[in-house]
């Protein structure tokens, strides 16, 4: 007579473990201020704000007042205003280039590590060409040769990005397919189409997702970098890099016109970072008991 | 016992904080061992045995909390400074893990783990700590041992590296060897000779050696008293031969009758214990092996039993309802 | 070299391997796992598969189902040639053969809900009615002794090894197959949960009428479930009888090594020093001639030069050897 576990309904119940982490504050600060700034990007054009594009050349340089909450920029616009404007910017660019990057880069990384062989060759080998490229040339090159615009600022910056996922869910995949829950979907008659959608995304979607929230950070500081360089998105557009590329000329009158850019830009970047550390910290699935 | 034990654990409990609570991982243990006697620890995963192995030596994560006693050759351990404790770690007290790929520092040559040991606990110089080490693969029976020296651990079989590992464990002489499942990551081939290199080595230098493993087998032929563990404790405790012609604790024979034996026809149904080892963080009421039991009784539910002697002084068992006294053969 | 395999069982073979070679490059070497195994299983039997590491028993088990496609020889399930096998067909195949791995727990795939693990066969399979589906699951879970309304909405890690193992085998029941390879499907688990899980397959086996190849490396294990045991060391049989024969009175050397090692639970029983020399050779260079011959006490020339052949032992028993330890039939 087989021993049948029928005394496993109390063991059952008592096993689940959610391990609640405790997010501590810095994490709900986080969360706080991508909330807002992305909100604040969000709604920049209803929002009760002068134009950003407005000059006025007798208000230039003036500190933060009643009229403009953060003063005004060498060209007497609303630093405020631009301020938000640019988190538009910033932020579209910061998002949309990695979205491109973890939708091709993933694809192919999860392709090639589940097929391996020839076509993971030839993927890795590709992938190390382009980034052998010095990005910011590479970035620099397209801009001179295409015009600087929004969408192709966004477009280099997402395909330079490809590679660094493809790392990413390739590695993921490679330690995934050779484990037994794949050979068993693949004994269970599953198509390749299946196995790659069904079992081996949902494990590759948590680091690609982490990564993808670096990817943003990264993608605003360069974004920010290319702009203060004057070489990101062109005039009258600004973001806080190109704001921060302008401040340096009043850095003795009003140095706030420098840094209060920059600082928001290091607080949004960090943010991101920590959103996505614990993110991924939290959702790891528990393999096995204690 | 004649002689004062070697080895003295007494009433030692071990908890770690978890995230869940409180995990009593070892709940007031007491053994002795003598010198160039061998106790085999027989438990299943979760029981405590590697946990108090751990305590033995001093050698628990930082989060853990021990109280009782251990002393070892007249000292006690708890407590003990840091140098102290490393000068007898590999000196007078030597270790055997379950896994050597995991135990040999896979980046350092064999030679250099080796001779490493040697030149720290016995002050041995260079060419005479290169001599004994030949001198120590040979004895555990490497073939070639001066190649061996500038091998690195992954270029040696499984059952090679446990040799390795053994030998760096016997190096320097120690008093007592702790085994902590040497032989389960082996093939059973390998594990025959891994244990007979064991006892003959042990007959050899007089040490005294504690066997943690799982598997009654191997427990049987080798060693001169066995400990069972479960949930934390020990619940039978007899020299082999005793312990084997009579399990007074329904665990340790519910243990025996369930393993798989050769000599059996198949397709013979295996009793097995129905349910499964209780979770640490939640302690059971009364006997850790009560839900599982079938003698349970209400007695058992409520109170632990404690260690109490049978017909020998030397066979302790810790059960309210002890088999002999339940009356009839056990199916 | 064909290992033939002269016996043949009253019913006809459910599967039947024919000098199957099964190899693989590391490196720029190559392991020779399977070299040239031959073995049939009648409809209801289980047959046990026993050797140590690297003796090539689980590769011989993926390659039976093709997940590592052999080099050469043929592998026939119900009379239908697999190996030739591609696509479609051999998917609509691989339903009617099921796989239970070794680690219980990384056989589950760790983001998916028990339900939906355990429905995905079925789902592959081609059953539309999510209701039907659901009946099914529940049915499978019930027959492995696990309370579904406890267990479907949860994830793998919240189960214990011998509870995955129990859902692992509901899963491999659920599309109601005809032969089940079970890949050392208790080594991973504890002693007192062996037993739990052995007798499981055992009654499974009877209520849904299933023909096992059990591989492990555990004799006493094998034994306890199988009719008939092969024997296996370094890609090639030693030996085949049924069970209780071939314990009792093995004809291969290897067979009795492996027979002495196992430790006993009994004190009398005070281990022989052993007779085992030497530690197996790589599968990337075997020894010539027979593949034993290193470890063998009875080793000679002929065992150098000459490869053995399966011969009959005794009523249906075959040993490849030149000095078996019965007289040949």
């Amino acid at each position: 007579m087989a021993t049948l576990e029928l005394s496993l309904n109390e063991d059952v119940a008592v096993t689940p473990v959610r391990r609640v982490r405790r997010l501590g504050p810095l994490f709900w600060a986080a969360v706080t201020w991508t909330v807002f700034i992305l909100a604040a990007a969000a709604f920049a054009g209803v929002l009760p704000l002068p134009s950003p594009t407005d000059m006025d050349m007798l208000e230039r340089r003036m500190p933060m007042s009643g009229l403009h909450w953060l003063g005004t920029d060498g060209l007497g616009r609303d630093e405020l205003a631009r301020l938000i404007h640019g988190a538009r910017i910033s932020l579209t660019v910061g998002l949309c280039a990695p979205v491109i990057g973890v939708t091709i880069g993933g694809a192919l990384g999860m392709l090639a590590g589940y097929f391996r062989g020839r076509f993971e060759s030839l993927v890795v080998g590709s992938m190390d060409v382009l980034l052998a490229f010095p990005p910011l040339i590479l970035a620099l090159a397209v801009t001179a040769y295409l015009g600087q615009s929004l969408f192709n600022l966004t477009c280099i910056l997402g395909v330079l990005g490809i590679p660094a996922f493809m790392r990413v869910a390739r590695a993921a995949t490679l330690t995934l397919a050779r484990r037994e829950f794949v050979i068993a979907a693949e004994a269970l008659g599953a198509t390749h189409a299946r196995i790659l959608l069904r079992e081996l995304l949902p494990n590759v979607f948590l680091p690609l997702l982490a990564f993808f929230l670096l990817g943003v950070a990264v993608t605003i500081v360069v974004e920010g970098a290319l702009s203060f360089l004057g070489l990101g998105v062109p005039p009258p557009i600004s973001s806080w890099g190109s704001m921060i590329g302008e401040g340096r000329e009043s850095l003795e009158v009003a140095p706030r016109l420098a840094f209060i850019p920059a600082i928001t830009m290091f607080l949004t970047v960090l943010s991101f970072n920590l959103v996505g550390d614990t993110l991924r910290a939290l959702t790891d699935p528990r393999q096995g008991a204690l | 016992m004649t002689e004062p034990a070697l080895l003295s654990v007494e009433d030692v409990s071990v908890d770690l904080p978890t995230p869940r609570g409180n995990l009593r991982a070892v709940d007031h243990v007491d053994l002795t061992i003598g010198a160039g006697r061998t106790l085999g620890i027989v438990g299943e995963s979760g029981c405590g045995k590697t946990m108090l192995s751990r305590a033995i030596l001093q050698l628990l994560p930082k989060k853990a909390k021990l109280s009782g006693r251990v002393r070892f050759d007249g000292q006690d351990l708890v407590g003990l400074n840091a140098e102290r404790l490393r000068k007898l770690r590999g000196r007078s007290l030597a270790v055997v893990f379950q896994d050597p790929m995991t135990s040999l520092n896979p980046v350092l040559t064999i030679g250099t783990q080796l001779i490493e040991t040697l030149q720290e606990h016995l002050e041995l110089d260079g060419l005479a700590a290169k001599k004994r080490s030949v001198e120590l693969l040979a004895a555990v029976g490497i073939p070639a041992p001066e190649q061996r020296l500038t091998q690195y651990p992954h270029q040696l079989s499984g059952g090679m590296r446990q040799r390795v590992a053994i030998a760096i464990a016997l190096s320097c002489e120690p008093k007592l060897l702790i085994a902590d499942e040497p032989t389960t990551a082996l093939d059973v081939t390998i594990q025959a000779q891994i244990l007979d290199l064991l006892a003959r080595e042990q007959r050899r230098r007089h040490m005294a050696m504690i066997i943690i493993t799982h598997d009654l087998g191997v427990v049987a032929g080798r060693t001169d008293e066995v400990a069972v563990m479960y949930a934390g404790r020990v619940v039978e405790r007899a020299p082999t031969p005793a312990l084997f012609k009579k399990m007074h604790m329904p665990y340790t024979q519910a243990l025996l009758a369930a393993i798989p034996k050769i000599d059996a026809a198949p397709h013979t149904p295996l009793p097995a214990i129905s349910g499964r080892p209780p979770d640490p963080t939640r302690p059971v009421q009364g006997c850790s092996f009560s839900p599982r039991c079938r003698y349970a009784g209400a007695q058992c539910y409520r109170e632990k039993p404690l260690l109490t002697a049978a017909e020998s002084s030397a066979h302790q068992y810790a059960c309210f309802h002890p088999i002999q006294l339940a009356g009839g053969v056990i199916a | 070299m064909m290992q033939h395999y002269p016996q043949s069982p009253t019913r006809d073979p459910l599967l039947k391997v024919e000098d199957l070679v099964v190899e693989y490059p590391v490196g720029g070497k190559t392991i020779h796992a399977v070299s040239g195994v031959s073995l049939e299983v009648a409809r209801g039997e289980t047959l046990g598969l026993v050797g140590e590491s690297g003796c090539g028993k689980s590769t011989l088990g993926r390659a039976v189902l093709q997940l590592r496609r052999p080099v050469s020889g043929r592998v026939l399930f119900d009379g239908q040639d697999l190996t030739g096998m591609q696509g479609d067909s051999l998917r609509k195949m691989r339903q009617r053969v099921q796989l239970i791995f070794q680690d219980p727990i990384a056989s589950l795939n760790p983001r998916r809900r028990i339900g939906d693990i355990i429905a995905e066969p079925l789902v592959i399979a081609g059953v539309k009615d999510p209701k039907k589906r659901q009946e099914l699951v529940h049915e499978v879970l019930s027959a492995v002794g696990l309370d579904p309304s406890l267990v479907i909405g949860r994830l793998p890690h919240e189960f214990s090894g011998g509870q995955c193992q129990r859902i692992c085998i509901a899963r491999a029941l659920v599309l109601n197959p005809e032969f089940i390879i079970c890949d050392e499907p208790v080594s991973a688990l504890d002693v007192s949960i062996r037993a739990q899980i052995l007798n499981l397959l055992e009654d499974m086996k009877t209520r849904f009428g299933l023909t096992l190849l059990f591989i492990a490396h555990d004799l006493a294990v094998v034994k306890a479930v199988s009719d008939r045991v092969a024997v296996m060391y370094l890609g090639r049989l030693c030996e085949v009888g049924p069970s209780e024969q071939l314990f009792a009175r093995p004809a291969h050397p290897y067979t009795a090594l492996l027979i002495e090692a196992i430790p006993v639970p009994d004190p009398d029983v005070r281990p022989a020093e052993s007779v085992a020399v030497g530690e197996p050779p790589s599968p990337m260079s075997p020894p010539s001639g027979c593949r034993f011959r290193t470890r063998c006490p009875r080793a000679d020339q002929r065992c150098s030069d000459e490869v053995p052949e399966l011969r009959a032992m005794a009523p249906d028993q075959f040993a490849a050897c030149h000095h078996p330890l019965i007289p040949a039939a």
